[in-house]
């Protein structure tokens, strides 16, 4: 049977593959011939970053899980074992505790791009409405690495993680047995929540990232001015004016990027890479204990604002589930920005006064509440998670009022410089 | 988008440089990672030398030990089977133990530093069974010449008993003598090299 | 549902103003607790890291373990050879590929109750700070079976192991518990009597023991920071070059 030639006219080995698999195709569409705006700005790095995080972690994980032993008897000792006895153990342990935590860091700045520049309105909804769903499963994905070392932080995080499900009214108690394949976290949780770590969700992120990148490409990408590229597109090639083929612009900007990063990232994995008891806590050099709580119990410094929330919020009616709903609530709220949003104009740059207060406001106030999540609680640490409990919610669920009833700029036709 | 003022030599040079720059820096990131494969400091212990006491050993007897997983063999052998050495040479493939399978410190004949007590892995040169002492001989069903020796059960590969294969059977090389040393007339110290004076 | 509202908005402002109150004194570092003397052990000095391996040899390992660090290493680290280490430093054990164990658990269980901690990763639990300032705040409390009870560890149940190098000290009678105090030289605490080493002496054998410990509690963190000033230079030329790459091809874009 005849096989019909590729349209890119490509021979020899090339040839052969582009004749029966989309090899010059996906290149063209997805690098050297995908058109980004020309205008992208320092806060544009944070995609490519969040990628580089993602392989790096999934490279230095298929190491660790190597000499890693789940088991609540095996845990500790493995982790150490990894930490001296395997050669380079330790710089890979630490480049995949390191990347748990730069992976927020990127992540929680990209997410700030995206609501900066209105990047979720029409007609990219689904490219955010997929990468809150990326952000959902990298938590779940970090509580359980979290987990792994089984020392007494992670044993005790697991117990008060797990222990929100038992909120849950009737089958609260029993659920978290199930959950826990115990009476308390054990062997039998450790072993689950190291298979959910190391398959379960990898596969989903991985295949959420690609729905993410899949949905950008399909209907291109936003702009600091929020811009439509794809109106003014030059009549002869059909390619947008203020486009630029990503490859080799954007690659070798992004290398730019990435350089930077590294030497950050870097930094903390050589230098600190404790990072000041926030990327490794103290209490975790210890092993787990089922006695003894330690003084001092937080999440993982990246959940810090949820975890402010979910303290913040009194228990009602005789139950603790509240708490529980409005830390759920916090997250799954994300999901409905794109029709939060009814302002004519994407870009921050062009929104009214009251928005960029409102993001002003937001971006401070998550600092803020991340913080006071980690500090022992108090009656003023309550108080200040309660008021930035509310500012949170106000951001958003405000959202419809002051986007739509405030003086806008003109957005211009084209990018600008 | 236009190229014009382009200097290509630079743009050129530098993307060669970066890309030379940036594949000597994925290999360096490519080194940890294989490294790590390499036998851990645990393994390495486990690995340590082994300490064998061959005062109780009595002439004609083996004893197995364990180093790195493996067996090792010592034999204690009688002047009788010493003299047996000699009477099988013609059939050996390599009677003088030219291919290096033994320390480069073991020159002797018999393939041992004191030529009583043979010292070799219990691992068959074909694909890694453990050979079975047949000191007994006659054995007409193993050889019409056995004078005793080492007979692999997985193919039927037969080594002397200073471990050196039979011509025309699977196992292609002598069985490998491991680093030994004496320490004292009576303790082996398997897996160290002799101290050098 | 206007009270509700009034309290919403009293809330709303306290909370403003002790947030930032909070904040500051928080950043400030004001951290509840026993007052720790500051110390920053330092295990890339050798000279010391090997004298607190000696003396953590002869004091501590007989009861204490560090069950994840091998002997070889130490002596691979610390530049000790077999022989020496051999005979100063093993004493549970001839095997070099070893781990630093004790040699009966169980009997310390029975004199102190409990069984002595493993120390290989103390300094990175409680921090070196805690590590330094225990090992100086030993002092004579009739109340406690051994007679010696400890600031930082109140009721410990280790006895004054060191107390022939320091001596014995009380808790110094004009210092109100918990008072901020200027701690350098042990000030909260009144000698009773000598010891065989000076106090400054005692510091500096402290000193030796707590860079051991952090050396224990990481052995690969001097190598680990060698080679990241060798990365850290090779990104920064990898940085100089990609951004002269992206000024170079960017040229294009008008």
């Amino acid at each position: 049977m005849a096989i019909t030639p590729n349209p890119y006219k490509t021979t020899g080995a090339l040839g052969w593959i582009d004749d029966r698999f989309p090899l010059t195709k996906m290149w063209k569409e997805h690098l050297s011939e995908y058109y980004a705006p020309k205008n992208f700005n320092f806060w544009y790095f944070f995609g490519s970053l969040a990628l580089l995080v993602l392989v790096n972690q999934l490279l230095t994980g298929i190491f660790l899980t190597m000499h890693y032993k789940p088991g609540a008897e095996t845990a500790f000792d493995s982790v150490e074992y990894i930490m001296r006895d395997v050669p380079w153990g330790n710089v890979i342990r630490y480049m995949h505790s390191t990347g748990a935590s730069a992976f927020f860091v990127v992540v929680f700045l990209h997410m700030f791009r995206g609501l900066m520049y209105g990047s979720y309105q029409k007609p990219r909804e689904l490219i955010w409405v997929f990468g809150a769903l990326i952000f959902l499963v990298l938590m779940a994905e970090a509580f359980c690495g979290y987990v792994l070392p089984w020392g007494n932080m992670s044993y005790w995080g697991a117990a008060v993680i797990i222990n929100l499900f038992g909120t849950i009214p009737f089958i609260g108690p029993d659920l978290v047995v199930w959950i826990q394949g115990d009476f308390v976290p054990s062997d039998a949780t450790l072993n689950r929540l190291f298979s959910i770590h190391v398959i379960a969700l990898p596969f989903v992120l991985v295949g959420l990232v690609v729905a993410h990148i899949l949905a950008l490409h399909e209907v291109g990408s936003n702009n600091p001015d929020g811009v439509e590229i794809k109106k003014n597109k030059d009549p002869a090639t059909g390619i947008p004016k203020d486009g630029i083929p990503f490859h080799p612009y954007y690659t070798v900007k992004d290398m730019v990027g990435v350089a930077g990063f590294l030497i950050l990232f870097c930094a903390v994995i050589f230098f600190m890479p404790d990072g000041g008891g926030y990327f490794l806590e103290a209490p975790n050099f210890t092993p787990a204990s089922q006695t003894n709580t330690p003084e001092h119990i937080t999440p993982a410094w990246y959940f810090g604002t949820y975890y402010a929330m979910l303290r913040a919020t009194p228990s009602f009616a005789g139950t603790q589930i509240w708490g529980v709903i409005v830390m759920g609530a916090a997250v799954v709220i994300l999901f409905f920005v794109p029709w939060l949003d009814k302002s004519k104009v994407k870009s921050i740059r062009y929104k009214g006064m009251l928005s960029k207060v409102a993001l002003a406001v937001f971006a401070v106030n998550f600092v803020i509440l991340n913080y006071y999540g980690l500090q022992p609680p108090s009656a003023t640490v309550q108080l200040i998670s309660q008021v930035g409990t509310i500012i949170y919610f106000a951001f958003f669920l405000l959202m419809p009022w002051y986007s739509a009833n405030e003086k806008t700029k003109p957005v211009p036709d084209r990018v600008t410089e | 988008m236009s190229n014009e003022g382009v200097d290509g030599n630079r743009r050129r040079f530098l993307t060669a440089a970066t890309s030379v720059f940036g594949a000597a820096g994925a290999a360096a990131v490519a080194w940890p990672f294989l490294a790590s494969l390499k036998p851990s400091a645990r393994a390495r212990a486990l690995g340590a030398p082994v300490i064998a006491d061959i005062s109780t050993l009595e002439p004609g007897m083996r004893a197995t030990y364990l180093w790195r997983g493996q067996p090792i063999w010592i034999v204690r052998r009688t002047p009788e089977m010493l003299a047996s050495l000699e009477k099988v040479a013609g059939q050996l493939v390599d009677p003088d133990s030219t291919t290096p399978q033994q320390p480069a410190y073991i020159t002797d004949k018999s393939r041992a530093l004191k030529p009583e007590f043979m010292v070799m892995k219990g691992v068959c040169t074909h694909l890694g069974c453990s050979p079975i002492l047949r000191a007994d001989h006659p054995a007409p069903e193993i050889d019409t010449n056995w004078q005793g020796g080492f007979f692999c059960p997985c193919h039927g590969s037969k080594f002397d008993l200073a471990g050196r294969v039979y011509k025309g059977v699977p196992a292609p090389t002598n069985i490998v003598v491991p680093p030994h040393r004496y320490d004292g007339d009576t303790v082996v110290v398997i897996g160290e090299d002799p101290k050098t004076a | 549902m206007n009270l509700l509202m009034n309290q919403t908005l009293t809330r709303l402002a306290r909370a403003a103003v002790v947030a930032a109150g909070a904040l500051v004194a928080n950043l400030a570092g004001a951290n509840a607790g026993a007052e720790l003397l500051h110390f920053s052990a330092d295990s890339g000095n050798t000279a010391s890291v090997q004298r607190g391996a000696r003396n953590f040899m002869a004091y501590c390992s007989g009861c204490h373990s560090l069950k994840y660090l091998r002997y070889n290493r130490l002596g691979e680290d610390l530049g000790i050879p077999d022989d020496v280490l051999k005979k100063n430093l093993m004493f549970t054990s001839d095997k070099l590929g070893d781990q630093i164990k004790v040699a009966m658990p169980a009997a310390s269980e029975q004199w102190f109750g409990r069984v002595p901690p493993d120390l290989s990763l103390e300094t990175r639990a409680r921090g070196a700070n805690w590590v330094y300032t225990y090992l100086l705040s030993f002092y004579l409390d009739e109340s406690r079976p051994l007679g010696v009870n400890n600031t930082v560890l109140a009721g410990a149940s280790m006895p004054h192991v060191l107390w022939e190098l320091q001596g014995w000290q009380k808790k110094a009678e004009h210092k109100a518990e918990g008072e901020h105090g200027d701690h350098h030289g042990g000030s909260a605490f009144e000698k009773v009597t000598d010891g065989s080493l000076k106090p400054a002496e005692y510091e500096a054998f402290v000193a030796d023991l707590v860079n051991f410990l952090d050396y224990a509690s990481e052995p690969g963190k001097q190598a680990r920071i060698a080679l990241g000033l060798k990365v850290m230079l090779y990104l920064f030329g990898l940085l100089v070059l990609t951004y002269l790459l992206k000024k170079e091809f960017w040229r294009d874009v008008h």
